[in-house]
């Protein structure tokens, strides 16, 4: 009864507000239709075998050792890959963080990398490295017998993607404890490992815990490393369910694979979400204190920033390969310089490259500004479903690609809505599934705006829409800049759901470069990824620009 | 241009965090006329409502029930961007992304207003505040006092039909703020504009007001000029809040005499309570004078506090609780702690509260 009183007051006042009563309906009725109508489509699947209710598909988790393996196999990876990532995320954030330690500038840009390069580059510089005819394993080792296919190749190559994504996670966890908390236990006669163990470590835990359980997302819901390394005798779920359906024309096993895939993802998001996100110590006093952490011991640190060194260096020497795979012949066997490789990629393929442009085009302003949206509606406005909304809207981040694509394909093939094969359904697609980091970064930076900023500009009388676009969007810049950024890169290097997704008339390069690593032209597959990872940079350059001139406070008037 | 307001019976009811219990009623049914040109002050300590009055005012909390009139109009369903009602934030909320002369003009644009007329208005006001010259600054060149009149100036630039305050100037040091009150109270005459002002610092409350809203628990207290809410408190807690005041037990004897420990002391205001009657006298600490040889009740220096402009002394009176007796600096360091005095109570002085 107050819930239903309350609500009508909220309506009441936001009908005083058309535009902003109308923004809110059309983004309730688009997550409805985009993040959870495809979700439901494949619950549905997985429960229906010709037209009829059944948990037969389901059986077959029991009966059939491939999906058994699938499933245990996806999990302990993505276990695996949680600690190993942690672990190395932490030590880089501890040492870029809190030590003073030289070229910690070019190690953090290097230890970031991977994040922006599409899915497949660590994978192919693995095949370079330790392939049938991989320089260490052939040329260097001589081995014969050896198989990078399996279980460590999977792993070493995602701990390699995904260990940039914990270290980016713990950066802003360890420096916003405040040093002078290790200087209070030193002060009362604790040793470093102590102040460490005892002050340090307990109070970054919440935030250890989350990076591990965003690792194991991104580990559980990855198509492109498991694709390519995992090989026939290890089987793993996001690559399974996409067989099933792409191979066997298995709706039903792919949906119901789709749906043992969703489970320990949105878990590992629930506890990640609404367990530690009310545990984390980390206050933002507005006082960056930057002094360097003075609980190691000279032999410690420089053991701690070797190892730094140590994983920057490995991500050169993968990237270094890419390049010069790019422009070798044929690796392995005849190391001539060519530019074949990117003749091929401009003339044969180069519709990818102009497809996957427009789409990401598309998508970054989209999905940008609706992220802003979006974060300024869950934090300044009050409205019915204003916790469902805001649960609706970022549940994407914890589903995996493989189980959005096969939602697509399901939800948007038939009445009412047909969009399979459009440019529409990739940029939509783009767009839901990518909008969940703009949302929470724009959360997060609004969260510490004082409200009366927008309230002012209320009162000198601009409407909702105006304080948004002129005071707003101006002041969140940053999270806006994360936002575009996030959308431009993911959009260029997409690979589980689009795969679903792309047609004959807009196909990605991310799948070209899949199509050249299946049928072994991996210098052509380099060549695709520099490509990429060249418009990528360029694109990170111009929204930077861009944003900057937004926020740059504007001296119109010479007095 | 400017306005009277009539705020009626309002209410507004915040949900209880615990579901289960009522609603908390932040302000509970106050009703308050402004007129035209008057500045009202809303004081009371914190909690106890004014800030939420003031932004129903604003248009920023939605009323659970009452009504808000300016002039003739309902403003009720008046969304906060045409109430043409402006507010000095608390925090400033200066736009951090815009020039001084941008935040000024802000609300101008969106007037549409011709360049040259906006200029005009923008640099005016620029100066009379003390700002010319800052136009092209960033707010983050700003000094505290200098953001002040940023935000003060945004406000008054749009003509409004009423000014708001929300405690502008409690992020200030005391000198500035004494300071940028009179600034504050001068302009406001020199405009004209209906002003209703918010704070919980009743130094500041006495000298910029017309009149002063004292409220408690989202009601109002008493409603009065500086002069009346100091010299007949309506009770207690407002006699606490404005000033320092000792409060006496004591038993009506007659219309015109009350006793306080046995002794009887005349009132200057006749008294309507029967004989008998417990009340509460109360009694402003510097118009108690002591002396040495004659007055009303005997006592003896408990405490002695020298203050620059005046003597504070806390004197024990068999049978009382201390009294607190504040003498100027012209009859300071007569007494020293142990001294029997003799304190003298002015009939005028006296003010009997039933309670």
């Amino acid at each position: 009864m107050a819930l239903f009183t309350k609500s009508a007051r909220q309506i009441k006042v936001l009908a005083r507000d058309p535009v902003l009563l109308a923004l809110i309906v059309v983004i309730f009725a688009s997550v409805a239709i985009f993040v959870v109508y495809p979700l439901v489509k494949v619950l549905i699947a997985s429960l229906q075998v010709r037209g009829t209710w059944t948990l037969e598909t389901f059986s077959q988790l029991g009966q059939r050792r491939l999906y058994r393996n699938a499933i245990v196999n996806s999990l302990s990876v993505g276990a695996l890959v949680g600690l190993l990532g942690v672990v190395i995320g932490y030590i880089a954030a501890f040492v870029l963080t809190r030590l003073d330690v030289p070229g910690r500038r070019i190690l953090h840009y290097l230890t970031l990398l991977p994040i922006i390069s599409p899915p497949f580059v660590s994978a192919v510089s693995i095949l370079f490295l330790f392939g049938f005819n991989g320089v260490i394993t052939k040329q260097v080792l001589g081995l014969q017998d050896f198989s990078i296919y399996g279980f460590h190749g999977v792993v070493l190559s995602q701990v390699l993607t995904f260990a940039p994504i914990a270290y980016l996670s713990l950066r802003g966890v360890l420096s916003s404890i405040n040093p002078v908390l290790e200087d209070a236990a030193l002060n009362v006669g604790a040793s470093g490992w102590q102040a460490f163990w005892k002050v340090t470590f307990p109070l970054s835990l919440p935030g250890v815990a989350s990076a591990f359980l965003i690792v194991f997302i991104e580990s559980m819901s990855d198509f492109g490393n498991p694709l390519v390394l995992a090989g026939a005798a290890f089987p793993m779920l996001a690559p399974q369910a996409y067989l099933e359906i792409t191979g066997s024309f298995n709706l039903s096993r792919g949906a119901m694979l789709a749906v043992v895939l969703l489970i320990p993802s949105l878990t590992a998001f629930a506890i990640q979400r609404y367990y530690l996100g009310k545990r984390q110590y980390v206050t933002v006093t507005g006082k960056p204190s930057a002094s360097a952490s003075r609980i190691v011991s000279p032999g410690v640190k420089w053991s701690l920033y070797a190892l730094v060194v140590l994983f920057a260096a490995v991500v050169t020497l993968f990237y270094g390969v890419i390049v010069i795979g790019a422009f070798t012949r044929v690796w392995g066997f005849d190391y001539a310089p060519t530019l074949a490789h990117f003749a091929y990629v401009f003339d044969v393929g180069f519709d990818a490259v102009t497809d996957t442009l427009i789409i990401a085009l598309i998508t970054t302003p989209l999905s940008g500004v609706l992220g802003m949206v979006v974060a300024f509606l869950i934090v300044r406005q009050r409205f019915p479903g204003h916790d469902l909304l805001e649960f609706g809207a970022i549940l994407s981040f914890a589903v995996p690609g493989t189980v959005v694509g096969i939602g697509y394909i399901l939800a948007f093939n038939s009445p009412p809505f047909v969009l399979t094969g459009t440019l529409t359904i990739l940029v939509l697609c783009f767009v839901f599934r990518y909008v969940p980091v703009g949302i929470q970064s724009g959360v997060a930076v609004l969260r510490q705006i004082d409200p009366s900023i927008e309230e002012a500009a209320r009162n000198l009388g601009a409407g909702s829409v105006t304080t948004f676009r002129k005071v707003t969007l101006p002041l969140i810049a940053p999270a806006f800049f994360t936002g575009l950024v996030y959308a431009f890169v993911r959009a260029m290097t997409a690979i589980s759901a689009a795969i679903f997704l792309v047609s004959a008339n807009w196909n990605l390069m991310t799948v070209q470069i899949l199509n050249q690593v299946g049928s072994g032209r991996l210098g052509v597959a380099a060549a695709y990824s520099l490509v990429v990872i060249g418009i990528v940079l360029v694109a990170i350059v111009i929204i930077q620009t861009g944003v900057a001139r937004m926020t740059r406070h504007s001296v119109s008037v010479k007095v | 241009m400017t306005e009277s307001v009539r705020i009626q019976n309002l209410v507004k009811a915040f949900d209880n965090p615990d579901k289960t219990a009522k609603p908390v009623l932040a302000v509970d049914t106050v009703s308050l006329d402004i007129k035209p040109g008057e500045l009202v002050t809303l004081l009371g300590p914190s909690g106890c409502g004014k800030t939420t009055l003031l932004r129903m005012v604003a248009g920023f909390e939605e009323p659970t029930a009452g009504e808000i009139y300016f002039g003739d109009r309902h403003m009720n369903n008046v969304p906060p961007n045409r109430r043409d009602a402006t507010m000095v934030f608390q925090s400033y909320a200066i736009f951090p992304h815009l020039s001084i002369f941008e935040n000024v003009a802000f609300g101008l644009r969106l007037k549409s207003l011709k360049t040259a007329a906006l200029e005009k208005r923008v640099t005016d006001v620029l100066d009379m505040v003390g700002l010319s010259g800052m136009a092209n600054r960033s707010p983050n060149q700003l000094s505290g006092g200098q953001q002040q009149r940023v935000a003060l100036a945004r406000a008054i630039v749009m003509e409004p039909r009423l000014l708001l305050f929300d405690e502008p100037l409690s992020n200030l040091d005391a000198k500035l703020r004494d300071q940028m009150r009179v600034e504050i109270r001068e302009l406001q005459q020199r405009l004209g504009i209906t002003s209703l002002y918010v704070t919980h610092d009743q130094i500041e409350a006495m000298s910029i007001s017309d009149r002063i809203v004292i409220m408690r628990g989202g009601k109002v207290e008493q409603v009065g000029t500086p002069r009346e809410i100091y010299a007949q408190p309506a009770n207690r807690f407002v006699a606490e809040f404005i000033g320092r005041a000792n409060f006496m037990s004591a038993k009506v004897v007659d219309q015109n005499t009350v006793s306080v420990a046995g002794t009887q002391l005349a009132v200057a205001t006749p008294l309507e309570a029967a004989p008998g009657t417990d009340v509460t006298l109360l009694i402003r600490p510097e118009f108690i004078t002591l002396s040495a040889s004659e007055g009303m009740l005997a006592g003896s220096v408990k405490r002695v506090m020298f203050l620059g402009n005046l003597t504070e002394y806390l004197v024990e009176v068999p049978g009382t609780e201390p009294w607190l007796i504040e003498l100027s600096g012209a009859d300071s360091g007569i007494f020293a702690v142990g001294e029997t005095v003799n304190l003298s109570l002015p009939a005028a002085a006296l003010h009997v509260l039933m309670e």
